[in-house]
């Protein structure tokens, strides 16, 4: 199974995530919420996918769905060529020594109450690996590989500093070997000093345990230093998925080409910066046809009727925009 | 410091009339249950007229500090502003009254905060709030007032104006409350405008439209500017000269094509490369090792020698002297002696 689907290790078809908004005292449903709204792609063994979008495009849900923290309203995740979507609790239980997540905000994930040590090693306990010496060992050892010192196990959360304690979120994560990390904008929280320590770490876990990311991020300059593959989301839809050469010297899509030039740079660019109206619409109510028309700088008739489909341009690159239809 | 008359800051001001603002030898200290807290320790900076002058720092390196400081907001207890003055206008507002900066702030010196959502008051209309601060500082009737916020709103490219007029800051989206922030802050024609991380908790194409804003702010209406950020891209967008601060102290301040195409401060330089950025690609990232320090217990001697990599003997007995490396480029360092 595993050689027949080349090593593809999650595979998410038409993935839907709808969040019911009702009103009233009857709790009349009115609406839907579309997080995440029809996406599909796959990671590949010991692949970085960088996913990116703006604050309320679905990103984060995205991620959490993958791993049933959100239970999705319609669609496959295919881990291993394995339904997620209908594993039972035990089965979900298995899973998670696979899949693992890091969180953008260290000090919320980590139990203020527990040591470091104890928040390291509850995994161990949880997935079966209760010997207390050699659970001991196992979170020294974590703690080292993530540049913590082992002597700090007994230390608790406050005692660290926002960087130190990502790196104890890490060493969290890597407790049980999983395969698939979803980091779930894991730098945003931290100063430029400690992101650049945080973002070394992370490549170099990733190519000593062969590990793939799923690596959600705002920060195009810190997904095109992390990232294989990029794609980009706008309102619970997948607007472009390209390999990372490809996706920064020939992206595609408007609002790529707009998210590209916003970035700010240390040296200034020779292209003008396309400047995007307005703010991200509500997902409770988004925009007919292509959803990025409002704000769209290269818009035409069709993109107000027509909602156009993600397709492959050229190998490897997905757009959906009806410029390219 | 304390014993000089006001005769000399006004003597300061002749010579170099140029200088909207000055800012010397600002101590702002906290002081603790756990400690005094040396947030700023020895700021000097000058605002020139019609100049963007960036404060750049990590987190705690005091950059806020110095920007609520310079508008006496600082909570005291537990602050306290222990030295230093700050001049603009003949006056030094570390000793004026209450009262007297009561008519300076937001008159005279206005500030952005970071956070829209809580700078704003939740129970009065964006218009109601705009409306409040022109009435208040320039005596204005309440149409004549309203007409005033309307045209600033428009100008910061808030659609249908009327209608945000009176909308609650809950009833925007963040990029739009930060503009109505930005109109409440230049609705009395301020001379110095205070712009703490106004980019920060935006998303990347709002945030280009914020720095657009201030784009214009800069040739239309030749604001001076303090823009307080960590985020360098911005500062080489936006600024013209940069103050980089680090455990409460000034270690490098340059234009900012100085700061960022020959930055002399082993800081500076390491904060510069540590940036991932989006024009060059790189396998691996160059870093700053070890964490901020602790603003309580910060380390003797030169504040950064524990993680810096070019530390000599010296850096961790004496604090380092300010050295000029070329006409307006400074830097406090021991290699530059």
């Amino acid at each position: 199974m595993k050689q027949m689907l080349n090593h593809e290790l999650l595979q998410i078809r038409n993935l839907k995530k709808y969040y019911p908004v009702t009103t009233g005292l009857l709790s009349q449903h009115i609406g839907d919420i579309k997080a995440v709204d029809g996406i599909s792609f796959n990671i590949k063994e010991r692949d970085i996918l960088g996913l990116v979008g703006e604050s309320g495009c679905g990103k984060s849900t995205l991620g959490r769905t993958i791993l049933r923290l959100e239970e999705p309203t319609s669609g496959e995740i295919l881990y291993k060529g394995m339904d997620i979507t209908k594993l039972d609790k035990k089965g979900l239980r298995e899973l998670r020594r696979e899949i693992q997540i890091i969180f953008q905000d260290p000090d919320a994930s980590l139990d203020p109450r527990m040591t470091v040590g104890d928040s390291i090693g509850e995994a161990l306990i949880i997935h079966s690996i209760t010997d207390e010496k050699e659970r001991m060992k196992r979170v020294a050892e974590l703690m080292e590989q993530v540049g913590l010192e082992a002597g700090q196990a007994s230390h608790y959360p406050h005692e660290f500093s926002g960087g130190q304690k990502q790196r104890i979120g890490i060493a969290r994560a890597l407790a049980i070997n999983p395969k698939l990390i979803i980091a779930d904008e894991p730098v945003s929280a931290l100063d430029v000093s400690i992101q650049a320590q945080i973002l070394n770490l992370m490549m170099d876990i990733q190519q000593e345990f062969g590990l793939a990311y799923l690596f959600i991020a705002h920060d195009l300059s810190v997904i095109k230093h992390m990232a294989h593959r990029v794609a980009v989301m706008y309102l619970g839809k997948i607007a472009e998925l390209a390999d990372r050469r490809e996706f920064f010297q020939n992206p595609l899509h408007p609002y790529t080409e707009a998210l590209l030039s916003a970035v700010p740079s240390l040296k200034p660019k020779g292209k003008e910066r396309i400047l995007l109206l307005g703010d991200v619409p509500s997902p409770l109510n988004p925009p007919s046809g292509c959803r990025f028309h409002p704000r769209c700088h290269r818009v035409l008739p069709i993109c107000h009727q027509e909602e156009p489909q993600l397709v492959e341009i050229s190998q490897g690159h997905f757009v959906a925009c009806h410029l390219y239809n | 410091m304390g014993l000089e008359t006001p005769s000399i800051p006004r003597a300061i001001f002749k010579v170099m009339n140029n200088t909207i603002l000055g800012v010397s030898h600002l101590k702002t200290y906290f002081f603790t249950r756990r400690g005094v807290v040396k947030a700023v320790d020895g700021i000097d900076f000058e605002l020139k007229r019609g100049e963007c002058l960036c404060l750049v720092g990590e987190s705690g390196c005091g950059k806020t500090v110095t920007a609520l400081s310079i508008l006496g907001l600082i909570d005291s207890p537990p602050g306290r502003i222990i030295d230093g003055e700050v001049r603009y206008n003949n006056l030094d507002l570390v000793k004026c009254s209450p009262t007297q900066l009561r008519r300076i702030r937001g008159k005279e010196i206005a500030i952005i905060f970071q956070d829209a959502q809580s700078a704003l008051n939740p129970v009065f209309t964006i218009g109601d709030q705009i409306v409040e601060q022109i009435r208040l500082h320039l005596g204005m009737k309440y149409t004549e007032a309203r007409d005033k916020a309307m045209t600033l709103l428009k100008e910061m490219g808030i659609p249908s104006v009327e209608r945000a007029m009176s909308y609650y800051p809950h009833q925007l989206s963040g990029g739009m409350k930060q503009r109505a922030m930005i109109a409440m802050s230049l609705s009395c024609d301020p001379q110095v405008l205070i712009a703490d991380e106004p980019t920060t908790a935006v998303d990347v194409t709002i945030k280009a439209q914020i720095l657009d804003i201030f784009h214009e702010l800069k040739a239309k209406r030749q604001m001076s500017l303090i823009f307080i950020t960590h985020d360098l891209g911005v500062v080489a967008e936006i600024g013209d000269r940069a103050v980089v601060i680090y455990g409460g102290k000034v270690v490098e301040m340059a234009p900012v094509s100085k700061i960022i195409g020959n930055p002399k401060h082993p800081y500076t330089a390491g904060l510069i490369d540590c940036l991932p950025d989006i024009s060059k690609t790189t396998d691996r990232l160059a870093s700053i090792p070890g964490t901020t320090p602790n603003p309580i217990e910060l380390p003797q001697g030169c504040p950064f020698h524990p993680r810096c990599h070019k530390a000599m003997e010296i850096c961790s007995q004496q604090q380092p002297p300010e050295v000029r490396i070329s006409e307006g480029h400074e830097v406090s360092c021991h290699l530059y002696q």
